[in-house]
């Protein structure tokens, strides 16, 4: 069915939707032109405007080693924040599902972190993983020097995909237990006639029955670890020690910004714009048509 | 096949009781339809028989096994529910193999029976579909062949055919009775289709408010119904009630002052009783003279339904339809005596509706 008004005055609709379409220009369009300028010019050195260089700027990029270990830590943070997020909210929904004692309270409370900015979380975790007081920091007592992300990269990249894990959760779990309890409850009694015990049940009906919404939920939460985990690491580590927790996202900040390269920014910038865009892209063609039943 | 006792079963949700203690003796191969009006508790009845319904009292005995603490899966039953409950995510195949392959049967054997199942109820053509390409009456037969392939020791029915058109209905009720004469497996059946249920059922237990009305063959429920409310459920058009009391004079009044002398009344006869009396719309008769027995009443209107005529007329203010079989034409407003046979009369106490029979 078709709903739509129409208007008279040929101005109104214009009016009701500027407010939109001017934040879209400012602080899309217009940011993303700009990449576009800088990604395929160069500023001569002293001065003089801009210089059309072509694909320079990508080739110097894609022929940096450093620029592969960013997008392979990339990759890696994607997997790990991805999966442990999903998992967890998939586990916790599984439990609010089946309205254990408590349901209700959990219900609301596992949302709580996804209203928390990227950057707070971020400082409540640095204290929570401060190699000298926080909570994991007890560890160093028993152990002394076992935890210490401000020198130990590996340290310091487990510990930013992990509050980034943990800021997803709520996001996750709500999609989750919606599309669990959108299954209908006669289905799973027909699995227990059928003979099947819960964990078969979930693993047979429920987790299929909801492969569309855990393939969307893959999709954002990819895109996610790809360009909001720049608070966090910004606040967290800024991308140390020695650029080990440098991802994608946080090399076009430091390249651009303190590194001054806005051009090799601007590139990466595009790269990881094509990137986003090609993700979605799957979203939309492949959600639609593979993982949907009537 | 097995027999089904239940032993006062009762179930609350909460604190709200739903089924006040139920006692059934169900044998084996036995067709037992459950039928009531919705919320009377059936559906519940079935569901606590399956295992999806905790007892909240009482005991379930499946075969000569107490089952209030036995998983569904080893109950011995099969379900198909009102929505068919089918996987969508699954072939038709898959969806009827899908207990065989919990069960741990082996692949061969598991297609062969499953192609035997869908054959049987005409779904061979369809084994590689998935449900939401299936018709409505299509999907019916596969959650059919999703119960019959686990050769069940009961088969459990809730409301299966509720979604289906009339006449895809009327086939589903004999492909059904075909079933059940070829398998012979104990049946529980639950409906609110009065006809369905008088057509599939080897006995009837009729419901009310979580309490059981009456168990019985169809014909002993629709000719002698045990209360009050099996009358009215039963039958259609519904049984004609006529509220009275004896007066003083011991003559049965009701409505606004009418009268009525009825042999099955005799033994009741004490100033002050009130009582309900039912007779059947195709018991009563239209005459044109006074008779003893009969009484006057003005027609309201004739419904015509082809083959017969219902005379809605009102007797002192008491609405009682007749069935007119000869082809006449009669005015609204006309005056008729409607009479009935002694032994048509149905007597029921006015405080609790239960039957009273005439000769007790």
């Amino acid at each position: 069915m078709e709903r739509r008004a129409y208007y008279r005055n040929r101005l109104l609709p214009w009016l009701l939707i500027a407010p939109q379409l001017i934040l879209i220009f400012v602080f899309f369009y217009w940011p993303a032109s700009q990449a576009l300028y800088w990604a395929f010019t160069l500023e001569q050195a002293w001065g003089g405007g801009n210089v059309w260089v072509g694909f320079d700027n990508f080739r110097q990029v894609f022929g940096d080693a450093r620029y592969w270990n960013t997008v392979m830590r990339s990759g890696l943070y994607a997997l790990a924040a991805t999966g442990i997020s999903m998992t967890l909210a998939l586990v916790l929904a599984l439990f609010v599902d089946r309205s254990l004692r408590g349901t209700k309270i959990f219900q609301d409370v596992y949302i709580w972190p996804y209203a928390i900015a990227a950057p707070a979380a971020g400082v409540a975790f640095r204290f929570i993983f401060s190699p000298e007081a926080g909570l994991v920091g007890t560890l160093n007592g028993m152990w002394p020097g076992i935890w210490n992300p401000a020198t130990n990269g590996a340290h310091a990249l487990l510990m930013v995909i992990v509050c980034h894990a943990w800021l997803g959760i709520g996001y996750n779990f709500i999609f989750f237990l919606a599309a669990l309890q959108m299954i209908p409850r006669s289905m799973f009694e027909a699995g227990a006639m059928d003979g099947a015990g819960p964990a078969r049940r979930m693993i047979d009906l429920q987790l299929p029955l909801i492969a569309p919404t855990t393939f969307f939920l893959l999709i954002m939460n990819i895109i996610s670890s790809f360009t909001d985990s720049f608070g966090l690491i910004d606040v967290m580590t800024e991308g140390g020690p020695v650029g080990s927790t440098e991802v994608m996202v946080y090399k076009i900040y430091f390249d651009g910004f303190r590194g001054l390269d806005y051009s090799g920014a601007a590139a990466q910038s595009i790269v990881l714009m094509l990137l986003v865009m090609a993700l979605t892209f799957v979203q939309f063609k492949w959600i639609e048509r593979r993982i949907h039943y009537a | 096949m097995a027999a089904i006792t239940l032993k006062s079963v009762k179930k609350n949700y909460g604190k709200t009781p739903v089924i006040h203690g139920v006692n059934v003796e169900i044998e084996a191969g036995e067709f037992i339809v459950i039928l009531g009006p919705s919320g009377c508790g059936k559906s519940t009845l079935l569901r606590m028989i399956a295992g999806l319904e905790e007892v909240t009292a009482g005991e379930i005995h499946i075969g000569d096994r107490l089952v209030n603490q036995v998983e569904p899966r080893d109950r011995g039953c099969a379900m198909v529910f009102q929505n068919y409950a089918l996987y969508p995510h699954m072939t038709v195949a898959q969806n009827i193999g899908y207990s065989l392959k919990v069960a741990g049967v082996p692949r061969a054997q598991r297609d062969e029976r499953v192609r035997a199942v869908a054959k049987s109820v005409g779904l061979e053509d369809y084994l590689d579909r998935r449900p939401g390409q299936l018709s409505g009456g299509q999907r019916q037969r596969v959650a059919m062949a999703r119960a019959m392939v686990r050769e069940p020791k009961v088969f459990l029915f809730d409301e299966p055919f509720s979604n289906l058109d009339a006449k895809l209905r009327v086939a589903m009720r004999a492909e059904v009775r075909r079933l059940h004469r070829d398998l012979g497996v104990t049946s529980v059946f639950v409906t609110h289709d009065q006809t369905e249920a008088m057509t599939l059922a080897d006995r009837l237990i009729i419901m009310n408010a979580g309490r059981v009305e009456q168990i019985g063959k169809p014909s002993e429920v629709y000719n002698r119904p045990a209360s009050r409310f099996v009358a009215d459920f039963i039958g259609s058009p519904a049984m004609n009630l006529i509220e009275g009391m004896f007066d003083e004079q011991g003559h049965f009044v009701y409505g606004r002052g009418g009268r009525l002398a009825a042999e099955p009344l005799n033994g009741q006869r004490r100033p002050g009783r009130k009582l309900v009396l039912g007779v059947r719309p195709e018991a009563v008769r239209r005459t044109n003279e006074q008779k003893p027995g009969a009484i006057p009443a003005l027609v309201e209107y004739i419904e015509e339904l082809g083959a017969a005529r219902l005379i809605h007329a009102d007797a002192s203010g008491t609405r009682i339809v007749a069935v007119e079989t000869e082809n006449v034409d009669i005015p609204s407003g006309a005056p008729v005596h409607l009479e009935f046979n002694d032994d048509a009369l149905h007597v029921f106490s006015a405080e609790d509706g239960r039957r009273i029979d005439a000769h007790a």
